[in-house]
């Protein structure tokens, strides 16, 4: 594919030259946009049920846009009643993983019912694409991607690595699907 | 020589062969739990049945001997259903356990399942509980009486391979385990063969347990460095998940099946004794010493420094003792670079071990070296004992001496003899992958390979020249002892350029009588005994024969 910048070269005509007309013909939409929007909210706000309604802007942080019960947010892992992981290190999302962000260190269960139970469990969000196939995967429901948690980006490589301990300490989101923090 | 029909395939078997035997000749695989080549056969798993035309009923390939004109059918309808029905049987009380159990993905009744079960649970009882889980019956060895199948594999081979008989079978019905007689432990010297045998996770190794799950392994054909018998193994590496099994990248070894050698076999010395692969105290880089203290340097400056030393001492001044846990290649080199290339005189390559190997009459010898045979037949060594290169050395004969692996100062040499010959020699060079005594009082430190991380070949003592092959690449910066070799010859001004193990082995072959007509492809993944003489060219095979699969 070629690419080059003379590639992507458009022609311009002469009224597209002359610049000056077409910063007026910007501005005259966004002016109609303006005016649409103005005049659809006021139709709604004096009771005109059969307006078209006006755009909307979500004032995150502070409001958030309600999210879908089913989206993949950040990971968590699940406990047993008696709160230790349910994860038994039996390396099915580590194994299925794409991005291969998961690390699972396998140790002794004191239980020898239980058996085998995870040292470290640690997932590379840097790396991880939220397939969600470690939550499919997995036989034990110990690993699900219901926390409804988006942010977190940070600014080192380090702190995108989550531990066993940050991943039990994720709760489930609340029924809105927005998240506990 | 009954020949048969199986599955509209005629062929021929020799007497007393059974179907399951004269099926695996066509490629053809019946599924079976307790049969096993090496064992006698019990016929109770009830797996391998097979429709045999003219016969009531079904069969069981294990236990039916191959008769003139028998015609079989391995793949009806009627079999299949067999199959499943057996398959119902052994699961309706096995646990759900393959997240947790380490025979997932090497598991028979996994396998088995997929090909010929896939049916709907029909269990509407509660599963039987056992008494043991996950509890150590010897040093290497875990049971879980749950995921028994009581095929009985096990207690047969502790009944007529060790015959120590460890293992029984009590109780009855559903309620059949299997167990270590009271007051008994598997502690016999193969008892690790009893987890390879096990179709299913019943018994499992304490020493594989938890490290890499079976499906990140990868497999290498090789030999067992633990004793001059020379088992065929397998060696089971992990490159990919570093994180699993504590950073060692050997997860295991496995015998590998040869009918001249080990059978199916191997002893659990030979099995465990890996460890050295990735241990901690590996020689990572070479070392030289700069006043007291042995400092790392690069393969440049230290090839140079051996170089320089060799070059400025007489040849009778030299002393070298090789190593037996060297391949045939490596030690052709050494005769190469220190007999014919310098004119050395005094090579020995045997050191005696403190303890007793402890010699058995079925695989384990007492010399605990893969290649003692080999580097006899190449001619090492050639003149004196290591005792009386020490003992020369301790004189102040030599001003050199190039140690080969071995540590000295912990073998069954006499100690005050080891510990003035190094005090009296002005430069000790030291070859080997692990870090001992010995090495400490080295002045030049060169890092080699492991068996695991070069290729070559064994020769073991009776005479079978086996090929090992590279699992892992060297550690750190060590080579394998061939490269170190070649290079140090280089460095000597000799004009060598081995491009690899190979070209060695063929040169070895035409220039030692014993090796003569032997090559790679000769050698295949069997091996071959000494002495070879190929009866025509079409015997020679141009590529390995494929493993057997038990």
């Amino acid at each position: 594919m070629n690419s080059s910048p003379e590639h992507n070269k458009r022609d311009y005509g002469l009224w597209q030259r002359t610049y000056v007309p077409e910063v007026f013909g910007g501005l005259a939409i966004t002016a109609r946009h303006f005016f649409v929007n103005l005049k659809n909210h006021i139709r709604r706000l004096i009771g005109r049920k059969d307006a078209a309604p006006g755009a909307v802007t979500f004032q995150y942080p502070e409001q958030r846009r309600p999210l879908a019960p089913r989206l993949r947010s950040l990971h968590r892992l699940t406990k047993r009643e008696d709160g230790s992981p349910r994860c038994v290190a039996c390396m099915m999302c580590e194994t299925i993983c794409p991005a291969r962000c998961i690390y699972i260190v396998a140790t002794e269960h004191p239980d020898p019912n239980i058996e085998k139970m995870p040292e470290q469990f640690t997932i590379d969000l840097g790396r991880c694409v939220f397939c969600g196939y470690c939550v499919e995967a997995c036989p034990e429901d110990a690993i699900r991607m219901d926390t409804g948690i988006l942010e977190f980006a940070s600014y080192t490589r380090e702190n995108m690595i989550y531990t066993i301990d940050q991943l039990l300490s994720h709760e489930t989101a609340k029924p809105d699907a927005q998240d506990t923090q | 020589m009954p020949t048969l029909t199986i599955d509209g395939q005629q062929v021929t078997v020799p007497e007393k062969t059974n179907v399951i035997e004269a099926a695996k000749t066509l490629g053809i695989e019946i599924p079976h739990y307790c049969y096993h080549p090496g064992l006698s056969v019990a016929g109770n798993c009830r797996m391998c049945m097979v429709e045999i035309e003219k016969a009531p009923k079904l069969a069981i390939g294990c236990f039916t001997p191959c008769t003139e004109g028998m015609v079989v059918f391995t793949n009806t309808e009627k079999v299949k259903q067999a199959r499943k029905d057996v398959l119902e049987f052994l699961l309706s009380n096995h646990p759900l356990d393959c997240p947790v159990c380490d025979q997932a993905g090497e598991c028979w009744l996994q396998i088995y399942y997929m090909q010929h079960g896939q049916y709907e649970s029909r269990m509407m009882e509660n599963k039987i509980k056992k008494s043991k889980k996950a509890t150590s019956i010897g040093p290497h060895v875990n049971l879980d009486q749950e995921r028994c199948v009581l095929c009985g594999r096990c207690v047969r081979f502790c009944d007529e391979i060790t015959k120590t008989h460890e293992l029984g079978i009590f109780g009855r019905g559903n309620r059949e385990e299997l167990d270590v007689f009271p007051g008994k432990q598997l502690d016999n010297r193969y008892s690790g063969n009893v987890v390879d045998i096990c179709p299913v996770g019943a018994l499992t190794d304490r020493d594989f347990r938890f490290q890499v799950r079976v499906w990140y392994l990868g497999v290498q054909d090789s030999v067992c460095p633990g004793c001059s018998r020379g088992c065929n193994i397998q060696i089971h590496y992990n490159r990919n998940r570093p994180h699993h099994g504590h950073g060692r990248r050997v997860a295991r070894l496995k015998p590998r099946y040869n009918s001249h050698v080990n059978q199916f076999w191997m002893c659990d010395e030979g099995r465990y004794g890996y460890k050295f692969v990735d241990a901690g105290d590996r020689i990572i880089s070479p070392m030289l010493r700069r006043g007291a203290e042995l400092q790392m340097a690069t393969w440049g400056e230290t090839l140079a420094a051996s170089a320089e030393r060799i070059r400025a001492v007489n040849p009778s001044q030299i002393g070298v003792i090789a190593w037996p846990q060297l391949t045939n290649e490596e030690l052709y080199l050494v005769r190469r670079l220190f007999v014919d290339g310098l004119g050395c005189k005094n090579v020995s390559f045997s050191v005696p071990s403190k303890k007793d190997g402890g010699g058995d009459d079925f695989l384990i010898t007492a010399d605990k070296n893969p290649n003692t045979r080999g580097a006899g037949e190449i001619g090492l060594p050639i003149a004196d004992s290591t005792g009386d290169i020490l003992q020369a050395a301790s004189r102040g004969e030599f001003k050199l001496l190039h140690i080969f692996g071995h540590d000295l100062l912990s073998s069954g040499l006499d100690q005050p003899l080891v510990e003035s010959a190094l005090a009296a020699t002005e430069t000790v060079i030291f070859q080997g992958s692990n870090s001992h005594l010995t090495v400490d009082r080295a002045d030049i430190v060169l890092p080699s390979a492991t068996f695991a991380e070069k290729s070559g070949s064994f020769t073991n003592f009776e005479g079978r020249v086996q090929r090992i092959h590279e699992a892992v690449p060297p550690l750190g910066d060590a080579l394998p002892d061939w490269q170190i070799l070649n290079r140090m010859a280089r460095a000597l001004e000799m004009g060598w350029d081995y491009q690899g193990t190979e070209h060695i082995f063929k040169e070895l072959a035409e220039n030692v009588a014993a090796f003569s007509g032997l090559s790679y492809c000769v050698l295949g993944d069997q091996g071959e005994l000494l002495g070879y003489k190929p009866t025509n060219e079409a015997h020679i095979p141009t590529e390995p024969v494929t493993t057997v699969i038990i």
